[in-house]
């Protein structure tokens, strides 16, 4: 099968998503690697370099419809979802860790070769870091009850938030 | 903090005082982490960042124990300063140019030594640095990881057992740790050498970098060698392939100056007595003419080619060569042609020659 952007014969077969609608692209290495990094913006190196690792390690084994609802997948705390992750290269919160860790460690495994953490703990806190990570969606929720005039829930999430802070600072 | 004071100065990481500080700059160790109970800057609204910004400030600020460690913290509201004294503040690597340009509530916290900045609200809610001149990480990670501490008693931060701290980008999950050594390597440009370094060191999943960091250009042939993988390793493992390698590439320098001086030495010094000729009377002058033939004239002194100039004045005329720095020591907002002017004038007048034992200004 030749490169749908040159002559050359495409060995890069990447499923790409447009607006929401799968697109298979065959590519030989090098529009492969154009296609992949981004035509403007070298501000920062590692986006495009999270791009392309993602963008290839998701065409490899995943048809069109796998990555659809791969992507379509949100974190239940801070709402990315796994789209917006692989477009900006950026994740939203640290229980995207857990939320999409299968989906991270091949991509660790790329970049570090490794995926278990070696080295220095948190002296004092390391226990209930996520628990504080709960945080983050019961205040967006408390935010949410207080503009729908949920005023009831709103109070049981402010006693819910008050009750994990209070347990932070106990514990110093 | 008053800046024109500061640009007068040059931080002591830039002295030139440290081990190996011929060839090696400066030794700097960084350090990503973030709240737990917040979104990752990219996520954050503004609200977010505010709060964040303002419970950092207090906690970076106000730290206990900061004048055991021999810092004395002065916080900087970034997106209240205007323009110029943001570069400046790039240019004399206090923070990263990411931070300068980007927008929303964020801030940093530097010591008057200028040894150390806290980044709040770059790429990850803090960015904790440390900088010293010549190669001495060792003392750089005691001092980080005495100051991550200090931090984190009061602070819970995203971390898991498996990931380790959790980063807003996954090339820095784990330990969160950049080690840097910044190298000066002109010889090894001159003999063509210097692509075949940076090959080896991909190979070993080692970075290279220029003066500013991410994205910047090898100008004044100086290389920031760091490390690529944050996870897996424990610190002192990263620490040790950083300052293993060192030594290598301060021989191979070494290695090829000795080699142009034993092959080429009318060359070499030409090169070197034209450099400094330039600078000594040009009146007007670019910032990249200046970083290129500034290598040229350290080599020189290095090599004991130029006399009447010390290495701390040429690690300063870097810096204080650059566009914001000229406007901050002459008081002026000056456009490119007359900074060109200013920077001709301002390389005059310290080229003149050194009284033996220099000071530091």
């Amino acid at each position: 099968m030749k490169c749908q952007k040159c002559e050359k014969p495409a060995t890069f077969h990447i499923t790409d998503l447009i607006d929401g609608e799968p697109k298979e692209l065959h590519l030989c290495e090098q529009c492969a690697h154009s296609f992949l990094a981004p035509a403007h913006d070298d501000s920062s190196e590692v986006m495009p370099a999270m791009a392309g690792l993602l963008a290839q390690h998701l065409a490899v084994g995943e048809t069109a419809e796998e990555l659809a609802r791969l992507d379509q997948r949100a974190c239940p705390v801070c709402g990315i979802t796994f789209l917006e992750f692989r477009k900006q290269g950026r994740l939203g919160c640290p229980h995207d860790y857990v939320c999409f860790q299968k989906e991270l460690d091949p991509l660790l495994v790329n970049i570090h070769g490794e995926t278990q953490h070696v080295g220095k703990v948190p002296k004092f806190c390391s226990v209930d870091a996520e628990q504080r990570t709960q945080l983050i969606r019961l205040r967006r929720e408390m935010k949410e009850a207080v503009a729908d005039e949920a005023y009831e829930r709103a109070s049981e999430l402010r006693d819910q938030i008050r009750g994990i802070e209070c347990d932070q600072q106990s514990e110093d | 903090m008053n800046f024109e004071d500061l640009a007068k100065t040059s931080g002591k990481w830039l002295r030139g005082s440290g081990p190996e500080s011929d060839i090696v700059i400066s030794s700097r160790i960084r350090l990503a982490r973030n709240l737990a109970d917040f979104p990752f800057i990219a996520r954050a609204t503004d609200s977010d960042k505010a709060e964040i910004e303002s419970i950092l400030r207090e906690r970076v600020e106000g730290l206990q124990g900061a004048g055991k460690l021999g810092i004395a913290p002065t916080y900087l509201d970034v997106n209240q300063l205007d323009e110029v004294d943001r570069q400046f503040l790039v240019e004399r690597q206090l923070i990263s140019r990411e931070h300068a340009e980007s927008e929303g509530a964020r801030a940093v916290v530097i010591d008057q030594g200028e040894q150390f900045s806290v980044m709040i609200n770059e790429e990850d809610h803090l960015r904790i640095q440390v900088m010293y001149s010549g190669l001495d990480l060792n003392v750089a990670w005691n001092q980080i990881n005495a100051l991550d501490d200090l931090i984190e008693e009061k602070t819970t931060f995203a971390y898991n057992d498996r990931f380790g701290y959790l980063t807003a980008c996954p090339t820095n999950v784990g330990t969160g740790v950049r080690i840097s050594v910044m190298l000066h390597l002109p010889a090894l440009v001159i003999t063509r050498q210097i692509e075949k370094v940076f090959r080896s060191l991909q190979k070993i999943n080692l970075a290279v970098r220029g003066f500013y960091g991410e994205g910047s250009q090898a100008t004044g042939d100086f290389y920031q060698i760091s490390n690529q993988i944050t996870l897996g390793k424990s610190e002192e493992e990263v620490t040790k392939d950083v300052s293993d390698v060192v030594p290598v590439l301060i021989d191979y320098e070494r290695q090829a100056r000795d080699f142009l001086i034993r092959e080429s030495q009318e060359t070499l010094h030409d090169r070197i007595s034209r450099a400094f000729g330039i600078l000594q009377s040009a009146k007007t002058i670019s910032s990249e003419e200046t970083m290129h033939l500034l290598s040229s004239v350290r080599m020189g002194v290095n090599l004991g080619l130029i006399e009447n100039v010390q290495i701390p004045t040429v690690n300063m005329l870097f810096i204080h060569t650059q566009p914001a720095h000229l406007q901050k020591l002459t008081g002026m907002e000056l456009d490119p042609s007359d900074r060109n002017i200013e920077r001709a004038s301002y390389l005059r007048r310290h080229l003149a020659g050194d009284p033996p034992a220099a000071d530091q200004n």
